[in-house]
């Protein structure tokens, strides 16, 4: 016991622990897959979240595959910032990166957009006129928003005016917080709205309008503001758990939610909204509004006979089996992210989830076999109730809530913990899946 | 999170501060952590005199490392929302206390030599 005591300690002790945690770190590391020997053409659609994901990790997979990725943007958008721009807690330049620094070596970028694909004849057309054949095709050219749906809407009005459209790009988040910083010092009625299409992020528009409450009530005190939300349909958020949970916020926070409002027109000079609903249209006057227009695919999508022809007909998601991602009619397409033709999984959660599985199926169909991966719809959404608060929700194609960390962060309660993971940890995780590391 | 390893943890904690600011705060923990470990086996025993005043240190650390957390996620302390929170923010007080303690014993040790005082 004289060691307890006086509490010695020796180079022996020292050099054992030093030992002991450098075989723990070796014996953690994964084991390094062997890589596929190819010579197939890939090409690539996009180098957003998905694109850039996938093709990082493919030159890990493959060896001698020509992989070609098209992107006409220089610009890298981390998109789940749009929400913390529009609220001022970040800068624009927080969402904003390079597409190229991401991208790996021994690859070739093309910096146009696709035109128009030619699934028999395996060809993509580029908007500079090139035409690039390929073996394997991914498509992930993200999705389009489509403003001119919105009558009397254009995208120079946000920031002034009271109107707000966080979607449209950093720059537009931040002209949002103009308007609704506005809004939340001088009080006034605020109406919220989503598209009746699918959108990308179904939590994104109650996030906005949690965040302004929030900072409103904080900033002018309560009593100042009325806020409307206009949801789609019958329902607040596509789990019907998850809608029952934001009814209740809604309740408590004095949010009024105004069912089945879909937004048709705005009147700015009278600071008027119009919205369809099963009874016809009806008019609200508003201080400020934030719009989210109708989110479609690319034309060339529409217009390449990719898209389901038998759903989402006003939209031309494109045709792929929901669990692995791969073209019902051309087995060599893949679709990912936002321009997939799934029920769920519009986030970069779900890109995180859909990148493994199509990278599965790809390598496998190169290497003459079949992947066993599959993609079960898992989405995410860190939904933020206040600044300092959010819902760590994750569900899956059947509605079902699938908790990362069950027991430990509850999906349904607002935990500091949950805000911490979207202010702090999530774009870290998104760059280290943008490298294909997470 | 689908696969939470040891790579995508190094991974992650580069995207939170940059590679050079992370891998610096490494570098500055190892440091400390070689130096404390020096002076342990330099001395062959604890000075309990010197871990008296790296104790007093310990509440200023835990407090410090709270606040520095707060003001870099726009939180408060009315943010907290369940025992997993509570946990957290023990979790980052302790990780503060622990830190400072160290740093005062290793300093006194190092710059006041193993004799007592």
């Amino acid at each position: 016991m004289k060691d307890l005591e006086t509490l010695q300690t020796s180079r022996r002790a020292f050099l054992g622990l030093a030992a002991g945690g450098l075989a723990t770190v070796a014996a953690v590391r994964p084991a390094e897959a062997v890589k596929v020997q190819t010579k197939a053409r890939i090409v690539i659609i996009g180098a957003g979240a998905a694109g850039t994901a996938l093709v990082n990790r493919l030159v890990g997979r493959l060896d001698g595959a020509d992989i070609t990725i098209l992107d006409p943007s220089a610009v890298h958008l981390y998109q789940p910032g749009l929400s913390l721009v529009a609220a001022g807690l970040k800068p624009a330049a927080y969402t904003r990166s390079e597409t190229a620094e991401w991208l790996p070596k021994g690859i070739t970028l093309i910096t146009e957009g696709a035109a128009a694909v030619d699934p028999l004849a395996k060809t993509v057309a580029t908007t500079g006129g090139q035409s690039l054949p390929y073996d394997f095709l991914i498509v992930a050219p993200g999705l389009v928003l489509d403003h001119d749906a919105i009558e009397g809407f254009s995208l120079d009005l946000v920031g002034s005016n009271g109107i707000g459209a966080l979607y449209a790009g950093p720059q537009y988040a931040a002209k949002t917080w103009e308007a609704a910083q506005k809004f939340t010092e001088e009080g006034g009625v605020g109406l919220f709205t989503r598209p009746a299409t699918e959108m990308k992020c179904a939590g994104a528009p109650l996030k906005h309008t949690f965040l302004i409450e929030d900072i409103a009530t904080r900033t002018a005190g309560p009593g100042k503001h009325e806020i409307h939300y206009a949801s789609n349909n019958n329902s607040l958020f596509g789990v019907p758990i998850v809608s029952e949970k934001v009814r209740m916020l809604f309740e408590s926070r004095g949010i009024t939610p105004q069912y089945s409002h879909v937004l048709k027109a705005v009147d700015p000079g009278q600071k008027r909204a119009t919205f369809a609903t099963p009874d016809g249209d009806t008019e609200m006057d508003y201080d400020y509004l934030h719009v989210i227009p109708p989110q479609r695919a690319p034309e060339f999508v529409r217009q390449s006979g990719l898209s389901w022809a038998d759903k989402w007909t006003d939209q031309g998601w494109v045709e792929v089996d929901q669990k692995t991602l791969r073209h019902l009619r051309y087995p060599e397409i893949f679709a990912l992210g936002d321009v997939a033709g799934v029920p769920k999984g519009k986030t970069a959660a779900s890109v995180k989830w859909q990148v493994p599985v199509v990278e599965d199926h790809l390598v496998a169909a190169i290497d003459g076999r079949e992947g066993t991966a599959i993609y079960d719809g898992y989405t995410s959404c860190p939904l933020i109730t206040r600044v300092g608060r959010a819902m760590l929700i994750e569900f899956d194609y059947h509605n079902n809530l699938t908790p990362s960390f069950p027991g430990v962060i509850a999906p349904l309660e607002e935990l500091w913990i949950s805000w911490l993971m979207k202010e702090v940890a999530l774009k870290a995780t998104y760059n280290a899946m943008l490298r294909g590391k997470a | 999170m689908e696969q939470l390893t040891f790579e995508t943890m190094i991974a992650v904690f580069e995207e939170i501060f940059g590679r050079v600011l992370f891998w610096a705060m490494v570098a500055a923990a190892v440091v400390v952590t070689v130096a404390y470990l020096y002076v342990l086996i330099r001395d062959r025993s604890m000075s309990m005199r010197k871990f008296l005043l790296a104790q007093l240190s310990m509440p200023f650390g835990a407090v410090a490392a709270v606040v520095f957390v707060m003001a870099m996620t726009h939180s408060s302390l009315s943010d907290m929302g369940g025992a997993i929170d509570v946990i957290v923010l023990l979790g980052i007080a302790a990780m503060g206390a622990a830190g400072s303690a160290i740093l005062v014993y290793t300093a006194q040790s190092l710059f006041r030599g193993p004799k007592e005082p």
